[in-house]
């Protein structure tokens, strides 16, 4: 896995991400079913590396944009649980007072600017942060997170050029999880890899195995830097498997559980870090078990913060169209 | 102090006197300067155009490229980078060149920058300006002819503003830049060379306040931008035949000002709304159908909405006025209810 080792307190913090991200999806996946939740959610299970490993070079003023498999981005970027969680629930105390819902949850104090119904909505919004970063002459850097599907929306070649020519703090890092919804990245891209399509833009390209932390981090770690040291974007391709479907209720037929596809599906990247943290003895067993306990923890007191939240006042349904 | 220039020049000014007052103004674009990394104009500080019909020139020399910044054809690129910008702390003022263009860019303002405030709860401002062009006139066909102000006034979060004269065109343009909230600047390119008085100073115009501009109890016109003069010319005709006719210019497209428009009809109990947009779901149906709604008791005959006809803008001289609206398709379609003036 690994060429570089992580501190403690890094570790520490990655571990309890990648399981907060783990446990609210799978809670949620479980809770949907059941009619509780309402409207539509896409799981970020499975991809925790990715999220995690970027998330971990950055401070509260960093931006990044998401995707509307967004709950691992908020999670990474230190979104609270509960006003997560409620604002999933569509009640008054959620992050977005219940009016955006799971594919718009943003907290622009914390850097998140939103969850994006729209595929491929973020690649302009983080040029304009980016923009903004280097405007005011701050350190700040934007991230873009989008999946392979929208890789293929023009809003991808637009902002990336424009973030390459005016040498803008961003980095795109691209998820690629080898579905757009329900069309193969293969069948949908020209280029064999997203990574290498940076080339075309004049910019570093990268593609990385999603599934490993290190790989995610170390990879994002120079990109960022990179961007920090005013010398522009870099475009980081993930390859990563969604452990559910594009939505919930998504019957999954085209995935494949044979093959190349299966041996990227079988890797689970929270075991894999947490075997190789405890091989490197970053963490002991005993502190692993904690975090994970602590997680569920969590998470369980979100959902009942959730449950337990008011729907939101009639009132609210005009309030905040205009500033 | 006060002094005539034209429209053009007033909305220069306006954008000048912006960016000296609050340096988080930046103005994006394509070609809003020109000539970006040519060696021969960057040695003198020259923009090459200044914006096609050249309201931007001379800003990229006094503000350099930093804060005009010329971006590639890429309309829903720096469009979105404007929001994104906006939502961090910005207030940049885009420019679309025609507002035609608006269907390479319009997810940047329909899905985001007008939703965000509200889908996150209250918690994003996103303060920008867009100006743009609209109107039939130039002969410049069906692709930078139209005028969309009213299609993009329905969207909830947006504020449109259509000025007819250079004083208004100045002070809503200060009054937009400093609202925050996406205001979407809609110039009429026929208007360019009008000229007008306009104070040196910043003033500013109140989005969302329409101006009377003509007093009378008869009849009531209700104008968007440069159908204003149109309307001014029927109230003139009018006048000779005994009638008088108030004479109301919209301003603010979205969201309209319903009381000014609402008093006056309830005074003349008659209406006609002329808008040089698509005769169907636009700001004319708009006003006549909140009338009808709002004041039907007061009306002594039925609202007639004066409009573009359902077709694209043609480019051969003659259609293109005949696709415009004018005094004499006002007085012809209306005549229902000026001849019941008459009487």
């Amino acid at each position: 896995m690994a060429k570089e080792n992580v501190s403690t307190e890094k570790a520490q913090w990655i571990l309890k991400t990648m399981y907060d991200i783990r446990n609210f999806e799978d809670e949620v996946h479980r809770i949907f079913t059941t009619g509780e939740i309402p409207g539509f959610v896409h799981l970020y299970a499975g991809e925790e590396a990715i999220a995690t490993g970027v998330c971990a070079h950055l401070t509260d003023d960093d931006y990044i944009t998401s995707t509307h498999r967004g709950h691992g981005h908020c999670i990474a970027k230190g979104c609270d649980l509960n006003g997560m969680m409620a604002e999933i629930y569509g009640k008054e105390t959620g992050l977005c007072k219940g009016k955006g819902g799971s594919m718009h949850i943003a907290d622009i104090d914390k850097g998140m600017l939103g969850a994006n119904g729209m595929v491929g909505g973020g690649f302009p919004i983080a040029v304009g942060a980016g923009l903004r970063n280097k405007y005011l002459k701050t350190k700040d850097v934007a991230i873009c997170f989008f999946g392979d599907g929208a890789a293929n929306e023009g809003t991808f070649h637009e902002g990336i050029n424009m973030a390459a020519i005016w040498n803008l703090p961003v980095v795109f890092v691209n998820e690629n999880n080898s579905f757009a919804e329900a069309t193969p990245q293969w069948y949908s891209s020209g280029s064999k890899t997203i990574g290498e399509r940076a080339a075309a833009y004049g910019i570093p390209g990268e593609t990385v195995d999603g599934k490993d932390l290190i790989a995610v981090y170390e990879a994002a770690g120079r990109a960022i830097e990179r961007a920090r040291s005013g010398k522009g974007p870099t475009l980081l391709e993930c390859v990563t498997y969604r452990n559910y479907g594009h939505f919930e209720g998504d019957e999954q037929k085209y995935k494949n559980d044979a093959g190349k596809e299966k041996k990227i599906a079988d890797v689970d990247c929270i075991t894999a870090f947490k075997d190789y943290v405890l091989k490197q003895k970053v963490l002991t067993e005993k502190e692993v078990n904690e975090i994970a306990k602590a997680s569920t923890e969590d998470i369980q007191a979100a959902i009942t913060f959730a449950q337990e939240s008011s729907v939101p006042r009639p009132e609210a349904l005009f309030e905040d169209v205009y500033a | 102090m006060t002094r005539r220039i034209t429209f053009m020049k007033a909305i220069n000014e306006g954008l000048e006197q912006a960016m000296e007052k609050d340096d988080r103004v930046i103005l994006l674009g394509e070609d809003i300067a020109g000539g970006a990394e040519v060696k021969h104009l960057e040695d003198k500080n020259e923009d090459a155009w200044g914006g096609v019909f050249g309201v931007t020139k001379g800003l990229m020399p006094k503000f350099g490229r930093v804060r005009v910044i010329d971006t590639p054809i890429s309309e829903m690129g720096y469009m979105g980078a404007a929001v994104g910008a906006a939502a961090t702390g910005l207030r940049p003022v885009p420019e679309l060149m025609f507002n035609d263009f608006i269907g390479f860019c319009l997810d940047t303002i329909l899905a985001q920058g007008s939703k965000m405030r509200y889908m996150f709860g209250g918690k994003a401002k996103i303060p920008m300006t867009v100006r743009t062009c609209h109107g039939a006139g130039a002969s410049a066909a069906a692709q930078h002819s139209g005028s969309y102000y009213g299609m993009l006034g329905s969207i909830p979060g947006v504020k449109v503003v259509v000025p007819s004269n250079p004083y208004d065109a100045k002070g809503l343009l200060l009054s937009a830049i400093e609202d925050d909230n996406i205001v979407i600047f809609s110039e009429d390119k026929t208007l360019y060379g009008l000229k007008g008085e306009v104070p040196e100073d910043y003033f500013k115009v109140e989005i969302g306040k329409a101006k009377v501009k003509r007093e009378g109890k008869d009849l009531t016109i209700v104008t968007i931008g440069k159908m204003l003069y149109v309307a001014l010319e029927v109230a003139d005709k009018l006048e000779k035949q005994g009638i008088e006719t108030e004479v109301i210019d919209l301003i603010t497209v979205a969201p309209w000002d319903q009381e000014t428009v609402l008093t006056s009809v309830k005074k003349t109990g008659r209406l006609i709304v002329i808008d040089e947009a698509s005769p169907h779901n636009n700001t004319a149906t708009d006003i006549s159908s909140v009338v009808v709604d709002k004041a039907f008791d007061y009306l002594d005959g039925p609202v007639k909405c004066i409009c573009a006809p359902n077709t694209p803008v043609p480019f051969a001289a003659n259609l293109e006025k005949l696709y415009l609206p004018n005094a004499e398709k006002v007085l012809n379609s209306a005549a229902e209810i000026i001849d019941d003036l008459k009487k």
